[in-house]
């Protein structure tokens, strides 16, 4: 903002409205990062942090919403004011949702452990780490105010999308070999879904930067690059 | 939309919505003081236009231009282009009393006549000739009391003073009284800084009610009110007007760094 509101206190309330969702994107990529070091490690304490630290986003959403609240009664903000407020309660609502994927992937790390087709876990590691990646690259154009990279972000859930197609086809290849993986595939497959919502969900962020710098919504709707409501395979017959 | 696409619509809206004033290179001295520098605006009929801008900004003097008040100002010097149905309203030939049944005003403070309601209603349609008989008076008092929300409050003393009513009732008095010799505009100068919430509540539900039929001008100080009342925004500074348009894009997306600054608490 190149300006200071003339009254004082007005400017650091935003300032504290922006470093709050800061704080929030941070924790929600660190979260994303301790769920895929779960799996890797095949740790089922280090789960167990990711769990319990889900919390912190809780906490924080509510304060930013009451925040937020506060500010909409006492300053009737207008134009990017505006835009800066409604922003950050739709990006906190969607930054604890994404910590939630991540709470809830790591709780199916015990199960996921039951495979000992460790590549196909690094797959869904290797999702995530692309999501992580977005995920980042987005909270620095909200930072910077830049649309033009959150657009980039927007444009990046596609190939997330793909590698989500491609590991729902073998997961179902692989329980249809051998009854037993069935639990460790699904879950995975569960996990796999929730990294991509969290694309889809990071691609949101995206917007809702490009509208907060821009102040126009982005209606071009992003080609739905998950194609798994429609995917069938059967059975060989033998 | 590009540039161009937003000329053209706005053209294409201007003329659906039939323009009411059309200004264009509308200049204000008072003595050597320029006090408007040359302001382009249209205003168009069943629609509120909003004039925002700090004190000082050139407003209230643009809205004086439309009905003439400047003329009661003897240094005041006014030139440009300032078209009322397409005909110029500083013709030497327009009679300003005529002129100002046709743009009637309302000011700050409320100032009913030190008469009678009813008086105050009836003054103008008798020197303007609009009824002679009783009959015909007590349905423009009944009528124009009604369309300002006032007619059920004040039916019952008709002829208590104007002055005898509430703040927020008296400034329904004028405008009932604006309305009465039945203008095409109606040209209001901050006509709720004196009223209580309330009164301005129904002030402001009265102006989205009049739109119906008047193109109405508003200054006003409140941005929160240029927001809820109005369709149109024009916002004014240091005699020129900085951006105008949609009042919802104004308010959310102002193209000018100026008009951010100024409508989001800003200015320094």
């Amino acid at each position: 903002m190149p300006n200071d509101h003339i009254v004082t206190s007005y400017d650091k309330e935003l300032e504290n409205l922006r470093s709050s969702i800061a704080r929030m994107g941070g924790l929600a990529e660190t979260q994303i990062a301790g769920a895929v070091d779960a799996l890797f490690k095949r740790s089922a304490e280090r789960a167990q942090q990711v769990v319990e630290a889900d919390k912190a986003l809780d906490d924080l959403e509510i304060a930013i919403e009451k925040d937020a609240i506060s500010i909409l009664a006492r300053r009737q903000p207008m134009a990017t004011d505006l835009r800066e407020i409604v922003s950050a309660l739709k990006m906190s609502s969607i930054l604890e949702r994404i910590g939630d994927y991540s709470k809830n992937i790591a709780k199916r790390v015990t199960a996921i452990n039951e495979t000992d087709n460790f590549r196909i876990v690094r797959t869904v590691g290797d999702m995530a780490h692309l999501v992580q990646k977005m995920l980042k690259d987005v909270l620095d154009a909200y930072i910077d105010q830049d649309a033009v990279k959150a657009m980039d972000v927007w444009e990046r859930d596609a190939p997330v999308d793909e590698l989500y197609n491609s590991l729902f086809r073998e997961l179902l290849t692989y329980m249809m070999e051998d009854a037993r993986s069935i639990t460790p595939c699904t879950h995975l497959l569960f996990a796999a879904k929730n990294v991509e919502r969290m694309g889809d969900h990071v691609t949101n962020l995206a917007e809702i930067v490009f509208y907060l710098v821009n102040g126009e919504i982005l209606e071009d709707t992003r080609p739905k690059g998950d194609r798994t409501s429609f995917t069938v395979l059967r059975p060989s017959e033998d | 939309m590009t540039e161009a696409q937003v000329e053209m619509k706005t053209r294409m809206d201007n003329e659906a919505n039939n323009v009411k004033f059309s200004t264009r290179g509308v200049h204000v001295f008072y003595g050597d003081k320029e006090a408007l520098k040359g302001v382009d605006l249209d205003i168009n009929n069943n629609e509120v236009t909003a004039l925002i801008g700090p004190s000082g900004c050139g407003k209230s003097t643009y809205l004086r231009c439309l009905n003439r008040m400047n003329d009661t100002v003897d240094s005041a010097r006014v030139t440009g282009s300032i078209l009322l149905d397409g005909a110029d309203v500083y013709d030497r030939k327009v009679d300003v009393v005529q002129l100002r049944a046709r743009v009637g005003m309302v000011f700050q403070k409320p100032n009913p006549f030190p008469k009678s309601i009813y008086d105050n209603i009836v003054y103008g349609p008798r020197i303007h000739g609009l009824a002679s008989t009783k009959t015909e008076f007590d349905e423009i008092v009944e009528t124009s009391l009604k369309k300002a929300g006032l007619w059920n409050e004040v039916k019952d003393r008709l002829d208590s003073g104007g002055t005898s009513l509430s703040g927020g009732q008296q400034q329904r008095l004028c405008i009932a009284r604006a309305i009465a010799v039945s203008p095409e505009v109606i040209l209001m100068d901050e006509p709720c800084s004196a009223l209580d919430p309330i009164a301005t509540a129904r002030v402001e539900e009265l102006i989205d009610e009049l739109r119906e039929n008047y193109a109405i001008v508003i200054v006003t100080h409140s941005m929160q009110q240029a927001a809820r009342v109005s369709q149109r925004t024009a916002f004014f500074h240091i005699g020129e007007i900085v951006e105008h348009g949609n009042t919802e894009q104004i308010f959310t997306n102002p193209r000018e760094e100026r008009t951010r600054d100024y409508i989001t608490g800003r200015f320094g």
